[in-house]
């Protein structure tokens, strides 16, 4: 082997053709030429914003879960925490409100309660994975069940209905526009900013990519690895208790129903976006086209009657299937090896 | 200096002007091997020469660009993935292949178990398994987890698994790399036996003495060259390394500054005990390089994994600078300019899967934050600094660490613990399974370091280097530090009593 002394070159990093990096933006905009073509209606404005609205509850989820799984975790219990943080929210706002009114004031206290459950239900996660050294599928199985449980027993096997005062004050959370786009897309957007940047331009989204990629290495290289690991779960509870904040107002009630599968579709649009399961290897970006190639699915679906609605499940599973296949790397590249 | 014998024997195994490349990257030029039955047929060479895309050519997982393969003398095209082990050629890969939770018995037939009517015969299994292993020599049972077997052990497995594919030609990738002394010497007797079987073995080492010692010829590549092949009886180890590098070798070792028995003394251990290590104390002193010797598992790299924080300590005290100090974590360390580099430099070193950027940066990657992000171009010069610095030769900037050269790999750690200037730093086995032309560099590496003022412990089981390159050494034996020696003491014979136990320093 003749060995050259390597130079760096940064640019030529950015100007090769990525299939693995470009696949999910291919997949969206066949989708959306194939929904067109069904329909043309499904390119009008009001489509495309429901649509971006909708995704936003799994798209804030999942920019959560990129971390978790970046970093060797995973994260099952999101949807139950959702619900059980929906239903938290509810009772403690539906109480505010004979000694606080049904102002802002009370929507804020719900907000900062959501806030403050979810950063706590990630923490707890964290720390049993990490300090509790229990496998992280095993624990976050665990508290899935828990706070599924939970909110079945605050509705007593019902529904958790919010007062109809405070839902006129909370109501443009969801239901509100600024700028032309509906509140919970700014959300979406703010937090996928964060993430990208939190993900691919400071260290602790290196560290996140370190310790999936070898916690052994991690550890050796001064990385405080529990510490960045319990991070990631909270991060993640975080996002859950913001997409719970813009969830609550669009039906005003928590049950047992609620938030059920939203683990899977998150971890779906994680995977669908390019981020490798086992870990060390994360994409902010993907996750996010993911998330929309998920929620675009469903709606094409609604749009046409060549296949039926029912069948969204059996799509996106088909989807997931089709693009970590497409992903599984090196077909057609001639493997590099040492000599 | 090329010249070949004319075999006495017909081949098994031919390399006929093999060429290879990647892609655009020539890594083998017209290289031609022969493989007799009954030989132990050695390869040698520098990082990168391609010795290893020589053997996976001659197994069959890479194809050659061009040149021929005679197998029997009959030209063939080995199929791939390891299939050539059904006609009786089997690699044997450096990290071993065996499957960690499954007995001995199961790994040896796994694919090609015995049955009846779809049922195993487990009987039968593990009386041909253990009937392999008496073959080799070897006291491991069949029914044994490979999870519960020494390194050595598990190539012993490897090895039975290779005769009861009944292999005719054995390669081998650095099989001693991983032994002790004694587990050398037992894998030795065992390749004896299958030699005198007509088994043709070939095995890459660095470890040239043992080349000279087993080998019956010896092929040199350089560069993806081919040197030459010769008997071994007409090389000394100096001449192989002088082949293998193209260059007089005379200063493997490069001169040390005195040592100053006045410069302060930067780290003071006081009877530290740790998970298998008791009592041990030492001082380490401004600009010094302090050997660590003594047999693997002696405890060395415990009790520097321990002061780093990364075992938990039991009793003792470590004086930093003259102050008493407990590291919680490898990053307090660092912050008080203490740096421990692993010996495992692929499951704790660096990221495999990563390129060079991210695995130099990660060990100081605080230094690289500007406003709360990273600074991607002075991480990109930190990069273009170490490869000069520490001559890194890659193919390829972006290339996968995993894909670089042990060298190459070496150095790249080497430089990545560098990038947070410690004053002290800690090489654990600074020179495991890399050639001669590097361990020269890296030799050199440290005695500059320590002119500068940086303190150096050098953690080796290899008695040479910690002979040529240390100021002091401390032997350990069973957890315990059996003794110090300088100056003139610092030689093999004393350094062997003090490990084996046959003398112990008096305490205080």
């Amino acid at each position: 082997m003749s060995d050259v002394t390597a130079e760096t070159t940064p640019k030529d990093k950015r100007m090769r053709f990525d299939i693995k990096t470009a696949g999910p933006a291919i997949a969206l905009t066949l989708l959306c030429i194939i929904g067109f073509l069904l329909n043309p209606a499904f390119l009008s404005e009001g489509n495309l914003t429901n649509l971006l609205t909708r995704s936003a509850f799994i798209g804030i989820i999942a920019v959560g879960a990129t971390f978790v799984i970046t970093a060797g975790g995973i994260d099952l219990s999101v949807g139950s925490m959702a619900a059980a943080i929906a239903g938290v929210m509810i009772i403690i706002m539906n109480a505010a409100m004979e000694t606080m009114g049904p102002g802002l004031a009370t929507v804020l206290l719900g907000g900062g309660c959501s806030i403050l459950l979810g950063l706590g239900a990630g923490w707890i996660n964290g720390v049993l994975t990490t300090k509790g050294k229990i496998e992280a599928f095993i624990v976050t199985l665990g508290t899935m069940g828990i706070y599924r449980s939970l909110v079945t027993y605050f509705a007593d096997g019902g529904t958790l209905s919010l007062d109809f005062a405070i839902r006129g004050t909370y109501r443009p959370v969801y239901y509100g526009s600024v700028l032309g786009l509906p509140a919970p897309v700014w959300v979406f957007i703010a937090v996928s900013i964060c993430g990208w940047l939190l993900m691919n331009r400071t260290a602790f989204g290196r560290y996140c990519t370190a310790i999936g990629s070898n916690e052994s290495v991690a550890r050796y290289s001064a990385i405080k690895v529990d510490r960045i690991k319990t991070l990631t779960y909270v991060i993640q509870g975080l996002c859950v208790s913001l997409a719970t904040i813009i969830y609550v107002p669009r039906l005003g009630s928590a049950s047992a129903s609620t938030g059920v599968m939203w683990e899977l579709e998150a971890i779906a649009a994680v995977i669908i976006g390019g981020t490798v399961l086992k870990g060390g290897y994360g994409r902010i970006g993907g996750t996010i086209l993911g998330a929309l190639i998920l929620t675009t699915i469903g709606n094409i679906l609604n749009f046409t009657d060549l296949i039926s609605n029912y069948l969204n499940g059996t799509m996106q599973g088909l989807i997931i299937i089709i693009a970590v296949w497409l992903q599984r790397g090196d077909w057609g590249k001639a493997k590099a090896s040492k000599s | 200096m090329m010249f070949d014998e004319t075999p006495d024997t017909a081949s098994v195994l031919k390399a006929d002007h093999i060429s290879k490349s990647f892609g655009s990257v020539p890594v083998l030029f017209s290289v031609s091997m022969e493989i007799h039955p009954g030989e132990v047929h050695a390869l040698i060479g520098e990082n990168g020469a391609g010795k290893s895309t020589l053997m996976k050519i001659l197994s069959g997982f890479h194809a050659p660009t061009s040149g021929r393969i005679l197998f029997d003398g009959v030209e063939v095209v080995l199929p791939p993935d390891g299939e050539a082990e059904a006609l009786g050629i089997v690699l044997i890969h450096q990290e071993l292949n065996l499957a960690e939770q499954m007995t001995v018995e199961e790994n040896i037939f796994l694919g090609r178990e015995l049955t009846h009517r779809g049922l195993l015969l487990r009987d039968k299994m593990r009386q041909k398994v253990s009937g392999y292993l008496q073959d080799i020599g070897v006291d491991i049972s069949p029914s044994a987890r490979i999870s519960d077997l020494s390194i050595a052990e598990k190539q012993m497995v490897e090895v039975a698994k290779a005769i009861s594919r009944n292999a005719r030609v054995l390669i081998m990738d650095e099989p001693t790399a991983v032994l002790t002394e004694a587990e050398t010497e037992l894998f030795f007797r065992q390749v004896e036996r299958l030699k005198s079987r007509g088994v043709a073995i070939v095995f890459v080492s660095h470890k040239l003495s043992e080349v000279k010692q087993i080998a019956d010829r010896v092929t040199i590549l350089r560069d993806g060259q081919w040197i030459g092949s010769q008997k071994a009886e007409f090389l000394t180890p100096d001449a192989m390394a002088q082949m293998m590098v193209g260059r007089e070798l005379s200063d493997l070792y490069p001169p040390l500054h005195e040592a100053d028995v006045d410069a302060p003394r930067v780290l003071e251990v006081r009877d530290l005990c740790a998970k298998g290590v008791h009592d041990v104390s030492f001082d380490l002193r401004k600009g010094e390089i302090l050997g660590f010797s003594g047999l693997i598992g002696a405890g060395r790299t415990t009790v520097f994994e321990a002061i780093c924080g990364l075992e938990p300590i039991a009793s003792g005290q470590i004086l930093v600078d003259g102050v008493e100090t407990r590291f919680a974590d490898v990053a307090a360390a660092r912050d008080a300019g203490m740096a421990y580099l692993t010996k495992d430099r692929k499951a704790k070193g660096l990221l495999l899967d990563k390129q060079m950027r991210p695995n130099l940066t990660l060990f100081s990657l605080p230094k690289f934050i500007r406003r709360f992000g990273l600074d991607v171009a002075a991480e990109e010069k930190a990069l273009e600094r170490a490869i000069r610095r520490f001559d890194i030769r890659t193919r390829d900037a972006n290339i996968k660490v995993g894909d670089m050269s042990g060298g190459n790999q070496q150095k790249l750690l080497l430089a990545k613990v560098m990038e947070s200037e410690p004053r002290i730093v800690i090489i654990d086995e600074p020179t495991r399974g890399i050639d001669v032309g590097t361990k020269q560099q890296i030799y050199h590496f440290i005695a500059a370091l320590a002119a500068e003022g940086v303190s150096v412990v050098i953690i080796s089981s290899e008695m040479p280097e910690v002979i040529g390159i240390s100021h002091r050494v401390v032997v350990m034996r069973e957890g315990q530090v059996m003794g110090v020696l300088t100056g003139d003491d610092i030689n093999e014979n004393e350094i062997v009593r003090y490990a084996a136990g046959l003398k112990r320093e008096s305490k205080g």
